[in-house]
């Protein structure tokens, strides 16, 4: 099996159009929820998101291509743009690699902002019309589809969609097409744009959004907190990538998957563990080889004493001594991106040796008895990072990646 | 028993299936063993009754809202609330 490089990284969020705003917003520990921005009536209960603000979509995408692209997938390219062009690669100028080259770029929610505007004119405004492009944006394969057509990407390309566990999903199946010899290289990554009225209230409805911020492990968290953006990757195998003198980021080294086969929203100790564990097994990884874990954190009182016992239940004493952060006290939930975001931060520790803190956290929950890192970003010698994503719907994927040495 | 009590009581059984005879103002929602997802659709049935909406958190549920009687009162302050 082939060694795999990570080349190329870009990300659309809340905290930063791109990953050196990213990465800066990390470092400075400077969170990017807020009150919503740009919709005419904002739901109850909403006070803060995780919402792209200033996307200069058109100076990131031109305005030609525009009509076609829901927010989700001008999202998905613009991160895909980035992450092909720090990888420095020209894939449609090398037709052996174009069909060799594999695009698998996940959603949760698709084009929800196309179908809402469709269902605002027939069902609120009395129209008889809805865009022209309906379909073709809000189809979910949609981002995937237009970052093939932009690269000349040729070989195997698909959606995947698992709510939370998208983006690990999709990049994880990339790593294992690049790893096993399948295609010599893969964009991966998940992508979505969820701050519209509709899904909000959807959000609300369910009764999980917090009160305030997003709090993570924090024992007066009262939900999560809706985001939105894409993360996506470019995956080679290392040797292709030494020789041509491609900046390697890090090496991906592992992915582990499994269903919870139990409830559609509460999350199982036992199923997200075997998904960790399936993960350092196909990393070979022992469990003192891990340095830190990138959270699912989502900040709901399911799911965090959920993933602290997760933890406990995979590393058993060594537990307490890895350090633990949460991305998405940053971006809020970004569901079908919400692994490619974090997959950003974990690259970003093993780069910089240090660990960005969970925001908002006053109080760590006894009930989650990790070393959360709080406060200050942590220096720390971080060699090998797991990023744990467990959905809703119980499907879980974790990735595990090492410092490129 | 007042009508809003009443009515709040039918949509309990509605959505859980419990007897009528265990619920009271008094009767602790875990002992009743209302799940957290037969709650989010019993309180969403009650704002669709009533026309109001209750600010109500899966997350804090446990410090919230521990008797029905509990809901009973935080329907009847958003209906006050709502005709002051």
């Amino acid at each position: 099996m082939r060694r795999v490089a990570i080349t190329g990284m870009g990300v659309i969020s809340a905290i930063g159009h791109d990953a050196d705003a990213f990465t800066r917003a990390l470092d400075e520990g400077r969170g990017g929820l807020a009150p919503v921005e740009g919709l005419d009536d904002v739901p109850r209960g909403i006070p803060v998101v995780g919402q792209v603000r200033g996307f200069d979509a058109a100076a990131r995408l031109g305005r030609d291509r525009l009509p076609m692209l829901d927010p989700f997938s001008q999202f998905g390219l613009a991160a895909a743009n980035e992450a092909v062009a720090m990888a420095g690669l020209d894939i449609r100028a090398d037709p052996a690699l174009s069909q060799r080259t594999a695009c698998i770029i996940g959603t949760g929610g698709a084009g929800i902002c196309t179908l809402q505007d469709g269902f605002v004119r027939l069902f609120r405004d009395g129209r008889h019309r809805v865009n022209p492009f309906s379909v073709p944006r809000a189809m979910g394969n949609a981002a995937c589809s237009h970052v093939t057509m932009v690269h000349g990407i040729t070989g195997p390309s698909f959606a995947v969609t698992s709510a939370c566990a998208t983006a690990n999903h999709a990049i994880g199946l990339g790593f294992h097409m690049v790893r096993g010899g399948t295609v010599d290289a893969a964009v991966v990554g998940g992508t979505d744009a969820l701050v519209n009225f509709g899904n909000l209230k959807a959000w609300e409805a369910l009764r999980v959004v917090a009160r305030d911020t997003c709090r993570p492990f924090d024992k007066n968290r009262t939900g999560m907190v809706v985001g939105e953006g894409a993360g996506v990757f470019v995956l080679e195998p290392w040797e292709v990538a030494q020789a041509r003198g491609a900046t390697i980021l890090a090496e991906m080294i592992g992915f582990g998957m499994s269903a919870d086969a139990g409830d559609i929203v509460n999350p199982s100790v036992e199923g997200a563990a075997r998904a960790v564990r399936a993960c350092l097994d196909d990393a070979g990884l022992g469990l003192d080889d891990v340095d830190h874990i990138n959270a699912h954190g989502t900040a709901t009182t399911a799911n965090d004493v959920a993933e602290a016992r997760v933890i406990r239940s995979v590393f058993g004493d060594r537990a307490g001594a890895i350090p633990v952060t949460s991305t998405k006290s940053y971006t809020g939930h970004a569901l079908g991106a919400a692994g490619g975001l974090e997959l950003v931060a974990a690259i970003h520790a093993v780069r910089s040796g240090t660990i960005a803190p969970t925001l908002n956290v006053t109080e760590l929950d006894p009930d989650c008895p990790l070393d959360v890192v709080v406060d200050e970003r942590r220096v720390a010698d971080v060699r090998t990072v797991v990023s744990n994503s467990f959905a809703f719907g119980g499907l879980n994927a974790v990735l595990a990646i090492r410092r490129a040495e | 028993m007042s009508t809003l009590e009443d009515k709040l009581f039918d949509i309990v059984v509605e959505k859980t299936g419990l007897e009528r005879e265990r619920l009271s103002r008094d009767a602790n929602i875990k002992d009743l063993e209302i799940s957290s997802l037969d709650f989010v659709e019993i309180v969403f049935a009650v704002e669709e009754e009533f026309d109001i909406e209750i600010p109500y958190n899966a997350n804090t549920m446990d410090s919230d809202f521990e008797t029905l009687g509990d809901i009973i009162d935080a329907v009847r302050t958003e209906i006050t609330k709502q005709q002051g």
